[in-house]
């Protein structure tokens, strides 16, 4: 883990600039209830940081405390500078918001909905027609402009929200749960339109999702669970913490392979009907492999630890810790219901 | 592209909360989605229409026929000022219940969590739905000459000035009503138990002088009351009315044996205006 937290210093150096999101001991209690306790964590000017946890874990109610809509019990957060409870207004007015509903008129256009926002978010009368175009190019939209809201497609009407919170140039833009109900294909269409703008307009990205895949686009991950903060790192080094590489192989002699193997220099051992290899990097690995181990080969998998198995060990410890064996089930079952 | 918003420093920058410019422009915005959407609409102008013109020739000619001809003036000429009154409350009452329809589609979110205050949010529904309401109303003028009311350039204009006095006390009230109904199946609910009631006992209809006591104390805390007499009166007085037709068609509405002069009639529509835009206000703050 040393190298790979290093990584994320390195990451956070490149910024100038006091951070864009910062966030001390931020707790929302209900009654007897703690939806978020004392959560600490601070995002870096540009960065893409996803909050990822399961429903009920509190990544919604620490989205609506950093976009002032709903107060802190205790601790505090700033957000692009200024404070969530004493300046609400302000951090509004640089933050851009996408919820998980759809919130824009369908009986106007696509540019009245923008121009309609850029008059909330107070933009400057000469800056809103070329923002209109600027942000409806980013999300490839624009030839869609003059058209009824009504008319889009629900991946459209999404894309055209996610315009629509950056149009006023904010600081950080806010998405909860921003691909919940879109195809696959729309998506990473959309995913493409969110690292654009991270890159061209170099806003912070702040959001939430139980999408494992979609985590991957993030420069870091927070897995909030119970309210609170369990990992906290880069997608590949939440990796890297609960194993590495593998390729399992299935030969017509394993013996003659694992000698092969071995003598080539890899490490491997015999497994239940196979061979399984461990490796730094399983793409560029199978094809060597496959070479060096001399034999006619009837099967390879290759498996990089994913998001799933992250999310399993981290939220399966966790959970085992505290409620005994029966739970890390259900958190095997959640897991798996997006692979 | 790169030295955007992203690389300056995120503090220090520190403007005020609120400009009256802004909030003003916000106002003007939200009045002009109102006007969009009124437009875009055909089927909501015309059904709009609809009742209003049911009630001026369908009951109209029903009525005339029980009620006569006097000194050349009948039911329909009666009635007429009324039906656009209730063209104008009906159509203010739809662009305020909006609100409903805005919270359910989201949008009303869009609103709340910008950072404006709830004010110019409200003063621009309020100039939106009264707007829309006044059109309407005015539309109905056109139908004036075929129930034989005499229009003058000086009556359009202060039917007009009146229809918008009337409409924003009626959007207002609207809006604080729609900003506490939580779902759609309550509207049907509240423009049966209020709007009705309130059209009916409004004296669009029929004369409130002369009325049992009960039901004329229920006419005269009906804000809708204060507001439909004045147009009436300024239609009537346009009219080569006999002083025959004058008795038989009366206007003015007698409290405690006096009646009330035009001047107070619009004071108190302009008082429940204020109250009720001060009331949704408050409805609209209690939500979010």
């Amino acid at each position: 883990m040393t190298d790979l937290t290093l990584e994320g210093i390195e990451l956070r150096k490149q910024d100038t600039g006091p951070p864009a999101i910062d966030v001390r001991k931020l707790t929302k209690r209900y009654g007897d209830l703690a939806a978020v306790d004392g959560v600490d964590f601070s995002v870096a000017q540009g960065e893409v940081f996803a909050f990822l946890g399961p429903n009920g874990a509190g990544k919604s109610t620490t989205i609506k405390m950093l976009c002032t809509l709903a107060h802190p019990t205790s601790g505090g957060a700033r957000v692009a500078g200024f404070d969530v409870v004493s300046r609400a207004k302000a951090v509004r007015r640089h933050i851009g918001l996408v919820f998980q509903e759809q919130t824009l008129d369908d009986q106007l256009t696509a540019e009245e909905n923008l121009r309609f926002h850029a008059v909330l978010y107070g933009v400057p009368h000469d800056q809103v027609g070329p923002r209109i175009t600027r942000v409806m190019d980013l999300v490839a939209l624009s030839d869609r402009r003059k058209d009824l809201v009504s008319t889009y497609s629900g991946g459209m009407a999404r894309r055209l929200e996610i315009a629509r919170g950056m149009l006023h140039t904010p600081k950080v833009l806010f998405l909860d749960e921003p691909t919940i109900g879109l195809d696959p294909q729309t998506r990473a269409l959309m995913w493409e339109d969110v690292l654009r703008l991270r890159d061209e307009e170099g806003v912070t990205i702040f959001l939430t999702t139980h999408y494992m895949d979609e985590a991957e686009f993030a420069d870091r991950i927070a897995i909030i669970d119970h309210g609170s903060i369990i990992a906290l790192d880069s997608p590949s080094a939440l990796k890297a913490s609960v194993g590495k590489d593998t390729v399992a192989l299935e030969t017509t002699d394993d013996t003659t392979a694992l000698d092969s193997l071995l003598s080539a220099g890899y490490t491997a051992e015999r497994t239940e009907g196979g061979l399984t290899v461990f490796v730094a990097d399983e793409e560029a690995a199978v094809g060597p492999i496959v070479a060096a181990v001399g034999v006619p080969v009837r099967t390879v998998r290759a498996h990089r630890p994913t998001l799933d198995d992250v999310f399993l060990h981290f939220t399966g410890r966790e959970i085992r810790e505290q409620h005994g064996e029966a739970i890390p089930m259900m958190a095997r079952a959640h897991g798996a219901r997006r692979s | 592209m790169t030295t955007l918003s992203g690389a300056q420093p995120t503090t220090g920058v520190d403007t005020p909360d609120t400009l009256l410019s802004d909030e003003i422009r916000v106002a003007g915005m939200v009045w002009e989605r109102e006007l969009i959407r009124y437009t875009r609409n055909r089927t909501r102008i015309v059904s709009g229409l609809m009742q209003p013109v049911l009630f001026l020739f369908v009951l109209g000619y029903g009525m005339s026929g029980l009620v006569g001809t006097t000194g050349g003036f009948n039911f329909r000429q009666f009635v007429f000022p009324g039906v656009v009154a209730m063209s104008v409350v009906m159509t203010a009452i739809f662009s305020a219940i909006s609100i409903v329809w805005d919270r359910e589609f989201g949008f009303l979110r869009e609103m709340l969590v910008a950072p404006v205050s709830r004010t110019a949010l409200v003063l621009g529904k309020t100039a939106g739905g009264a707007s829309v309401a006044a059109v309407q109303g005015t539309i109905m003028l056109v139908l004036a000459p075929l129930v034989g009311v005499h229009l003058t350039p000086l009556l359009v204009v202060e039917v007009i000035g009146l229809e918008l006095l009337m409409a924003v006390a009626m959007t207002a009230f609207g809006v604080f009503v729609a900003s506490r109904i939580q779902r759609m199946e309550a509207f049907q609910v509240v423009m049966q138990m209020l709007l009705m009631p309130m059209l009916f006992l409004s004296g669009a209809l029929f004369p409130l002088n002369g009325l049992p006591a009960w039901l004329a104390v229920i006419t005269r805390i009906n804000p809708l009351t204060y507001a439909v007499d004045p147009l009436r009166r300024v239609v009537f007085a346009a009219q080569n009315m006999s002083p025959a037709a004058r008795a038989r068609f009366p206007t003015g509405i007698t409290m405690f044996g006096h009646t009330l002069p035009i001047t107070v009639e619009l004071a108190l529509v302009v008082v429940f205006a204020l109250a009720f835009f001060v009331l949704a206000i408050w409805g609209l703050s209690r939500t979010e």
